[in-house]
């Protein structure tokens, strides 16, 4: 974990999520979902939220110059940041349909890249939201309830 | 069923130094990952040809009884030893999907005699 903040608000966990290093992709998935065992969030929200991270994950290693993945955990919410350093994306409306990507040859082989990663991350959501600046950036809030 | 059944009945080959005696619970195959995030349950046994690091943190997250390698796929010793770490069972066998489905369908036609 690259940070971890406790106020009376609740927690603020921040992790740096790399880029094209396939091999770590999923790990800060699985330590959040560790963090959420050990708070005795219920399994179903917890699988749902591991889903979304997990892909949010894979998108940052896939398309991005590196970013990162806030969790804020608090009473009745969960709130999930994702927010990459670029290349951001032209057509955000084409990037939400299911079958559309992309993703390198690489990616493809290793069996990413099947343009699912942002419809599953809104169906497992509450709340969805994707903002992009092409040459900038790209940021996704999620929020799940408790 | 358990996954030990799949060792000592059908002859899979648990490639992991893992626990077998977990419950299989379903099975589910893609070889798209975000297919089987999407599609996978909890309990699952999953049949891939992916056999690469990547399948361990589906398989994990998933919480998937058993990663099944079909048609006697190869993986790297580095995969093998990340899943012992995390208790992660492979299994593999020279059987094909449609034979691997078999089993599970006589199994459960089996179980639900008894």
């Amino acid at each position: 974990m690259n940070s971890f903040i406790t106020n009376n608000e609740g927690i603020v966990l921040k992790y740096i999520v790399g880029t094209d290093d396939f091999s770590i992709v999923g790990e800060v998935s699985s330590k959040i979902k560790k963090v959420l065992k050990q708070l005795n969030i219920d399994n179903k929200l917890i699988r749902r939220v591991a889903i979304a991270t997990y892909e949010a994950e894979v998108n940052v290693a896939i398309h991005s110059l590196g970013g990162y993945i806030e969790v804020e955990i608090i009473k009745n919410e969960i709130k999930i940041k994702i927010r990459d350093n670029g290349p951001g994306i032209k057509d955000t409306n084409l990037a939400m349909e299911k079958g559309y990507s992309t993703a390198s040859t690489k990616a493809r082989e290793l069996g990413f890249g099947a343009g699912m990663g942002l419809p599953n991350m809104k169906r497992c959501s509450d709340e969805f939201k994707i903002e992009s600046k092409f040459g900038e950036y790209t940021e996704l809030n999620m929020k799940f309830v408790v | 069923m358990r996954v030990s059944n799949l060792i000592t009945n059908y002859g899979f080959e648990l490639i992991t130094d893992t626990d077998s005696t977990v419950e299989i619970n379903g099975v589910y195959s893609s070889d798209l990952l975000s297919f089987v995030m999407a599609n996978g349950n909890s309990g699952n046994a999953w049949i891939t040809v992916q056999a690469h690091l990547n399948i361990l943190a589906v398989a994990s997250l998933m919480e998937f009884s058993c990663i099944i390698l079909p048609y006697g796929v190869q993986i790297d010793n580095e995969v093998v030893k990340k899943a012992n770490e995390e208790n992660i069972n492979i299994l593999k066998t020279e059987l094909d999907h449609h034979d691997i489905y078999k089993i599970f369908i006589d199994e459960e036609e089996h179980e639900s005699i008894l």
